[in-house]
């Protein structure tokens, strides 16, 4: 059943292609119900889940017998969560674009193809079936920020097409080699899990297939693609981007990499966690001095994931559990905060630079867009209430037990990450106003002048602003998903520090 | 026989043409031409004497064989032949009708006896039957001067690049006393490889280079790509790459087995494979580098195919069953993707004068189905699933890896690859900007596309949909036919 996510977003882009392009009130309503519909799908998926049933199969047919490739889709707590974010994500980017105007057909279609894919990496338990859909995700994300985005967006398109394909190119090549080392027979993930890699091969097997991963993922130094593309992405494809399709990479590197190769995983932890760091602190330190709004959202975004992959290099329950509710924390919070700079904000103001809209008074002239913003920040600071918090607490506390410097050193990330949210925040909707009194005039629009917000973005934002709310005060709702996996026979050996 | 059915139906065409069409106009001539040509190829095609599933039929100790797997390339190929004989349609730069598809067929016939001997003087006839149609056929054009300078650069260098060929063949003969690949490959058994075969087989894989475009044997290809008339230029680009490389897999894997070698990272070993490594090697490299600088589509097409060549030798250095089938299914799954390109290119450079990249402005607006067409033939010649083009690739380099288990040889090969297949990204996604991404010029009319090549692009469009979704409908036989 819960492969219809993949099917029904596809089906829904290709009925879009055949709508009329001047129909756009039908291209919006069959976008958002496809979205809707793989949404609900994902949401039966995780309440019929029992966390014993381990590993649920969903579909497994013979697909080329001659390489051992099976149409293999299954799941379990960690792809149900990141399954359900997708939903989520889905239909509240779909609600924030809802006033696109050009090429509207063509903008959902390329969407719901990402949306697609997306859902299928998540469910595919076969390794080469993982890869179709990791790389079929790349061209839908160019055309959506060359054709639809704004600064500088065909270079955004193409810097981010290209690390993407030079990433799962690196991929494929540790994919290719850990088939032929393990006897040529088969991709099922399952199976090479319990193959006995050489130590030698795991050794430069592991790092080419795990960076090939993590640089989607926003893994410092390759990260230089996330800001520029995400600043030039149009909204949805910002909040999807560094939403979910972040995710991937950082789902890819724990399902095959680490879950493949643990004694590869064992030699190079060190180095990758000490790389993880450097993304936190540096990406907080870079969002700290930027003066165009999107951009400190975008540095913000490898910041975080730099939590998901110190998360996953701890190699203990909790951290891994805090890596993975991580990854569905922060694809809430991007969300909202792309959904805030770039649709509440952008679309109306025409401006990102802060300098700019410091003086546009948006406090009273977008209220609710203050306030979702401000929410959006405390969540994106970890304030405890929120889901980043509890993810990030566990980061911690299982960084603290495997790197204890490097926790210390994360840290100061969190305390930079308060700097740059309360300087962005005050800058941006609670300026000092265009100096009243001063004799000066005013050439920007006074307050109220401004389409107001429409209720598609209030729902959206209302989604969101309620789901990090609820996840942060009852975080059992997916860490009954998570843990359980993780103690699966699966994922289990890479859990040394013992149960929760 | 198949071969029989074609020679007829081409001196059929051209009788037709010569007797009563000369007074039509000439698009009723091509039409009826494409017509007679395409019914032809079918009966070929389908013939039901050609083989039987018992097996394999071998006359005159292999100047002729018929095997079902001959069968499916040349069903392949005559496929090909009546998708340009449906491009040719659209043609309209030459009043020669009937002789043009006289030699369209001629060429089918070359390439299809091409792939059906294992004879080597039969190899080199075939060959030269193919290479000098493919010649006129690339003059063709004659308000074009472009179109004759092609034609003069591939015909000095293929007739050279031919008779080096012959002398290489001769020198086989003269070291093994042979003319059938198999008894070849019993007489040149042996610990060492006599320095005598080291000549024949460079000479050999000049010959071959030449033909499917491989580096340094490809400076033709460029010029002909661009200049010939777009029936030609597809005809060149997909079905003579087929023949070409299955009859260089079949020599080389049966007539030189002993002198494989190995490419492989530390564990070289001369003989063809580590020659031919390095020839793709070069070819990948050169072939999308070059591509990137290209201003015209049809010669960044022509820079693509020298590095697709140089993918689909990697395949072939695998010297396995699976890496023979990998190969065979890259060529003709990649032949009909070309084709498909090819008529896209050839209907914008009719509506335009002109194939550079902003004759493709704002196609997708101009010309949606062409454009939707494009996406799929760029994308899978970039190798992005789920199109054709990604397992395709993805089966040669697994075959190529996996045909040194032990200490995975020829990874470095396939890395190379792949990393040339990102840069191949960035120029498709190039082509692609411009029709999908930049608006059409103000004033810039909608292009006149006939049903033809409508249906054409379509159907090639599905097509590589489909067999990338399902690629066992074409792989399952082809690993059944190659055991």
């Amino acid at each position: 059943m819960l492969a219809w996510t993949v099917y029904i977003s596809f089906l829904g882009a290709a009925v879009l292609l055949l709508l009329d392009p001047a129909n756009q009130k039908a291209a919006r309503t069959i976008a958002l119900l496809t979205a809707g519909m793989g949404l609900l799908v994902a949401l039966a998926g995780v309440v019929q889940y029992q966390a014993a049933s381990g590993i649920v199969p969903v579909c497994d047919r013979v697909w080329i017998p001659s390489l051992g490739i099976r149409y293999h889709f299954a799941a379990d707590g960690i792809s149900l969560t990141l399954l359900l974010l997708t939903g989520i994500a889905a239909v509240v980017g779909i609600l924030f674009s809802w006033n696109v105007a050009h090429r509207v057909k063509e903008f959902f279609a390329f969407y719901l193809v990402l949306i697609g894919g997306v859902y299928g990496v998540f469910l595919s338990f076969d390794l080469f079936l993982l890869f179709l859909f990791y790389e079929l995700a790349i061209i839908p994300k160019y055309f959506l920020i060359a054709i639809w985005g704004s600064t500088d967006k065909e270079y955004g398109a193409m810097k981010l097409a290209l690390y993407s394909f030079v990433g799962s190119g690196m991929v494929l090549i540790g994919l290719i080699a850990a088939y032929v080392v393990a006897g040529g027979t088969t991709f099922d993930l399952v199976e090479l899990a319990k193959f006995p890699f050489p130590e030698p091969f795991q050794r430069w097997a592991f790092p080419l297939v795990f960076v090939g991963f993590a640089i989607l993922a926003g893994l410092w130094p390759l990260h230089t693609w996330a800001p520029t593309g995400h600043v030039a992405a149009p909204t949805a494809a910002s909040m999807l981007l560094a939403g979910v399709v972040m995710k991937l990479g950082a789902y890819g590197a724990l399902r095959a990499a680490m879950t493949l190769f643990p004694l590869g995983l064992a030699a190079w932890r060190d180095a990758l966690a000490v790389l993880a760091v450097i993304g936190i602190v540096y990406g907080a330190m870079v969002a700290l001095v930027q003066k165009d709004f999107k951009f400190v959202i975008g540095y913000s975004s490898v910041s975080h994931m730099g939590f998901v992959l110190l998360g996953l290099m701890t190699m203990t329950t909790i951290g891994l559990s805090g890596a993975v509710l991580q990854m569905f924390s922060h694809g809430i919070i991007a969300g909202l905060l792309f959904a805030v700079v770039g649709r509440m904000v952008y679309d109306r103001a025409h401006t990102r630079q802060l300098a700019e809209l410091e003086k546009m008074n948006l406090h009273r002239a977008m209220p609710f867009a203050a306030f979702t913003f401000v929410v959006a920040g405390l969540a994106s600071m970890g304030l405890p209430g929120f889901s980043g918090f509890v993810a990030e607490l566990q980061v911690l506390i299982g960084a603290w037990r495997a790197f204890p410097t490097l926790a210390v050193a994360s840290g100061l990330g969190i305390v930079i990450g308060i700097a740059y949210v309360i300087r962005t925040i005050q800058q941006s909707f609670f300026g000092a106003g265009a100096g009243a009194g001063a004799g000066a005039v005013s050439t920007l629009p006074a307050p109220g002048v401004w389409e107001p917000i429409s209720v598609p973005e209030r729902i959206g934002a209302a989604i969101l602003m309620s789901i990090t709310l609820l996840i942060g005060l009852r975080p059992s709702l997916l860490l009954d998903l998570i843990v359980p996996s993780l103690n699966s026979p699966l994922m289990s050996h890479l859990v040394k520090g013992g149960p929760l | 026989m198949p071969e029989t059915i074609v020679v007829a139906t081409a001196f059929v065409v051209l009788l037709v043409d010569l007797a009563a069409m000369r007074q039509r106009p000439t698009r009723t001539r091509l039409r009826c031409g494409a017509l007679l040509a395409g019914v032809g190829c079918l009966a070929a095609a389908f013939w039901p004497g050609a083989s039987g599933p018992a097996g394999t039929t071998n006359y005159y100790d292999g100047l002729l064989i018929l095997d079902p797997l001959t069968q499916l390339i040349q069903q392949a190929i005559l496929l090909l032949t009546i998708f340009t004989a449906l491009i040719s349609i659209e043609g309209g730069f030459t009043d020669h009708v009937g002789e043009y598809f006289l030699l369209l067929l001629l060429a089918t016939v070359g390439m299809m006896f091409l792939v059906s001997t294992a004879n080597i003087l039969m190899i080199f006839i075939s060959l030269e039957l193919l290479s000098l149609s493919l010649y006129l056929l690339t003059a063709f054009n004659k308000q074009n001067l472009a179109s004759a300078e092609a034609a003069l650069k591939y015909f000095l260098f293929g007739g050279m690049s031919a008779a080096i060929m012959l002398f290489g063949l001769s020198l086989v003969y003269g070291l093994s006393g042979e003319l059938n690949l198999g008894k070849i490959a019993a007489k040149l058994v042996g610990p060492t490889l006599d320095p005598l075969l080291v000549v024949a087989l460079v000479m050999l894989v000049t010959g071959f280079g030449f033909k499917v475009a491989a580096v340094p044997f490809h400076l033709w290809a460029p010029d002909a790509y661009q200049g010939a008339p777009t029936p030609s230029a597809a005809f060149i680009a997909s079905g003579s790459k087929v023949a070409s490389f299955y009859v260089l897999a079949r020599v080389l894997m049966s007539g030189f087995h002993d002198a494989a070698g190995s490419g492989a990272w530390r564990g070289f070993s001369p003989g063809w494979v580590p020659l031919l490594a390095v020839v793709a090697a070069f070819s990948m490299v050169l072939g999308n580098l070059a591509a990137i600088a290209q201003k015209s589509v049809r010669r960044l097409l022509a820079y693509s195919a020298i590095a697709q060549a140089g993918y689909m030798l990697v395949g072939l250095l695998a010297d396995n069953p699976q890496g023979l089938a990998a190969l065979i299914f890259y060529a003709i799954t990649y032949a009909f993707t070309i084709l498909g390109a090819f008529a896209v290119v050839g209907a914008v450079q009719q509506a335009a004068s002109g194939d550079g990249f902003a004759a493709f402005a704002g196609l997708r607006q101009r010309a949606p189905l062409l454009a939707c067409s494009m996406m799929v033939f760029m994308l899978s010649l970039a190798g992005i699933p789920p199109l054709v083009g990604f397992f395709g690739k993805f089966y040669l380099f697994t075959a190529a890896v996996h045909s040194a288990p032990a200490n995975l040889g020829l990874l470095w090969l396939v890395v190379l690859a792949i990393a040339m297949s990102a840069v191949s990204l960035y120029y498709y996604l190039q082509v692609l900007k411009q029709i999908f991404v930049t608006a059409a010029p103000a004033g810039s009319p909608s292009i006149e596309v006939s049903l033809s090549t409508n249906i054409l692009v379509t159907l090639l469009a599905l097509g590589a949909l489909v067999v990338g979704g399902a690629p066992n409908l074409l792989l399952g036989r082809l690993v059944a036919l190659i055991k």
